[in-house]
């Protein structure tokens, strides 16, 4: 007990005196999984649009796939990204695996699932009868396609928060394809908020754990309040 | 302006229009009224280029709308459409408005001026930086009339634009129809299930019964002389009498047996055939038995009153002559005649008065 009431303590004095090992893996998780969002979001929400707006045979089934894609484990992912960019892989030429593009490509994998699907259902919760304005108001399909995603667009960001949510707190695959790295050079390391609590705990350091897991609370909890301000956004 | 030839609509093998013919003229304010479900608002998607009919044609200007793609939306930027249900976007009033000009990419200064000169005419001046969201059901409408009209359409197309608004709303709205209309010259089309609603603005009414128009014509036409039965009761014909004609007399008067009792009507129908004569309320006169007036050419009936219910400022008079008529009096009238349930009293009408229609041979 005593050790955790300590290990507590510490951890406050590691984010109050912005110890640099904390922040920097706090600012390098950020931005992995930004990129991946921005990357992520950059497919996901045309995919979305011209599945919903499509009109194809198998339409229902691609999106009963994504939505079963939504669990898709995070492990899973990071193997499959590993069998991709390993040496003996079909992109080992890339020499990608164990950088922070692996963890990039990782994390995008397996957020363009929930994005895309979240994007559908923003985009079908639109009102039929906006929808047909637009068309009468003499939209070109571009047009109309902008002026819907801009009526949805609180529902897109939640989508969009969403998915970065899940990238930041996954471990599995950081830890697959990024290997928790902590190299001389900010750049090329890839210990990230998650694997970093992994490998500290194990080590038995665990006022660095509680630290970094603060941090990381404190970021999902940053996003859970944009995406509920967003939805209530939704109906002013 | 506009032909619709044979237009048809179905949905998973259900036949909604069914073969609709018309021809609404340039200028026009055209009426579409019939029951709920009966294909209103299927038509006007069809015109609206929002939906494709499953057979027949629409011609705009003598051009196939649905013809082809790459004219779609040439013709759909010349149709500004308002819906039943207020729909605005979640913006500004003022960015609602100016959506169909940026569109097509009128520059920002006249958009401006546009949107506000749209404001004033639908009496919302001042509204510009308001959230669109935030405003009342009638303001909507009206923001949507004006975000219609703001893109100068040649057709005005409206799918029961005043249906769940309030009274004062609705009148605002019906003067600006009538406003765009005259000051514009834009063909307008709306469909509406009040009856009273197109008598008001329309220049010509289309019934819509079944899947086609059962009857084109003049609000006049339409209310006073329906073409067939179902739509004499939809126009608010109250009584229609099955009947017989059983002689024709001089004048262009015939006599028609109702259920026993003979009925003189002007009619230029023969002898044997099924007739069904179609009475308004209003033009039935009810007096206490004591105080009967011959009248050998008009129809008076004995008969006693069933009910006396208000409508308004009337009074409807329910009397059991053998067949059931009702009548339409002022409460003043009412109280004159001291009329109560069970007061014996005359009727009479003049064969004038009533509308014939063939409904078959015997």
């Amino acid at each position: 007990m005593y050790e955790i009431i300590e290990g507590f303590i510490e951890a406050i004095r590691l984010i109050v005196t912005l110890d640099p090992d904390v922040m920097a893996i706090a600012v390098r998780s950020i931005i992995i999984s930004l990129t991946a969002t921005i990357i992520a979001s950059l497919i996901a929400l045309p995919l979305g649009a011209a599945i919903n707006f499509g009109k194809f045979r198998g339409r229902r089934s691609i999106i009963n796939l994504i939505q079963t894609l939504y669990s898709l484990p995070t492990v899973i992912v990071g193997l499959l990204i590993f069998l991709l960019i390993s040496r003996a892989g079909p992109l080992g030429f890339l020499r990608l695996l164990f950088t922070p593009t692996a963890m990039i490509i990782a994390q995008t994998v397996l957020i363009i699932p929930i994005m895309t699907g979240l994007t559908i259902s923003a985009l079908s919760g639109v009102d039929p009868v906006i929808r047909d304005t637009l068309t009468s108001l003499g939209a070109t399909r571009f047009q109309f396609l902008i002026n819907i995603m801009k009526e949805a667009r609180f529902a897109i960001l939640a989508a969009v928060a969403v998915g970065f949510g899940r990238a930041i707190s996954e471990v599995g695959a950081a830890i697959l394809v990024g290997g928790n790295i902590a190299a001389s050079s900010f750049k090329s390391s890839t210990r990230v908020l998650t694997t970093a609590i992994s490998l500290e705990t194990s080590m038995g350091n665990i006022p660095q754990s509680i630290a970094l897991g603060i941090v990381l609370l404190t970021i999902a909890l940053g996003v859970n309040l944009v995406i509920s301000t967003l939805q209530q956004g939704r109906n002013p | 302006m506009i032909e619709l030839d044979g237009v048809s609509k179905e949905f998973d093998g259900k036949r909604v229009l069914d073969g609709v013919s018309a021809r609404v003229e340039r200028g026009e304010i055209f009426a579409i009224i019939g029951p709920s479900g009966a294909g209103k608002s299927t038509l006007l998607r069809l015109i609206g280029l929002l939906d494709n009919p499953t057979a027949g044609t629409i011609r705009i200007n003598g051009i196939d709308i649905h013809a082809s793609k790459e004219q779609s939306l040439r013709i759909r930027r010349m149709i500004g459409m308002v819906f039943q249900k207020p729909a605005v976007f979640n913006t500004t009033v003022a960015e609602n408005i100016a959506i169909g000009l940026r569109f097509r990419g009128v520059e920002r200064a006249t958009v401006i001026k546009k949107v506000r000169e749209a404001l004033d005419v639908v009496g919302l001046a001042g509204y510009e930086e308001r959230l669109a969201r935030t405003l009342s059901g009638g303001e909507m409408q009206r923001v949507a009339l004006a975000r219609a009209m703001v893109i100068e359409p040649e057709i005005l197309l409206m799918d029961e634009p005043t249906a769940n608004l309030d009274p004062v709303s609705v009148e605002k709205i019906e003067e600006l129809v009538i406003r765009i209309n005259r000051e514009l010259g834009t063909t307008i089309l709306f469909s509406t299930h009040d009856m009273y609603q197109g008598q008001r603005l329309a220049h010509r009414i289309a019934v819509l019964m079944n899947g086609r128009f059962a009857q084109v014509g003049t609000p006049r036409e339409v209310f006073t002389l329906p073409a067939t039965r179902d739509l004499a009761r939809f126009v608010g014909i109250e009584n229609i009498l099955e009947g017989v004609v059983v002689r024709r007399d001089d004048g262009g008067v015939v006599s028609i047996d109702v259920g026993g009792t003979q009925v003189r009507a002007r009619s230029s129908f023969g002898t044997g055939e099924r007739v069904a004569l179609c009475i308004r309320p209003e033009d039935m006169r009810i007096a206490p038995v004591e105080r009967k007036v011959a009248n050998p050419d008009g129809n008076t009936l004995q008969g006693t009153v069933i009910s006396i219910v208000p409508r308004g400022p009337f009074s409807s008079v329910t009397v059991d002559c053998g067949f059931m008529l009702s009548s339409l009096l002022s409460w003043k009238r009412a109280d004159d005649l001291d009329l109560q349930e069970g007061s014996h009293v005359v009727v009479s009408f003049a064969p004038e008065s009533i509308h014939v229609i063939r409904t078959g041979e015997t």
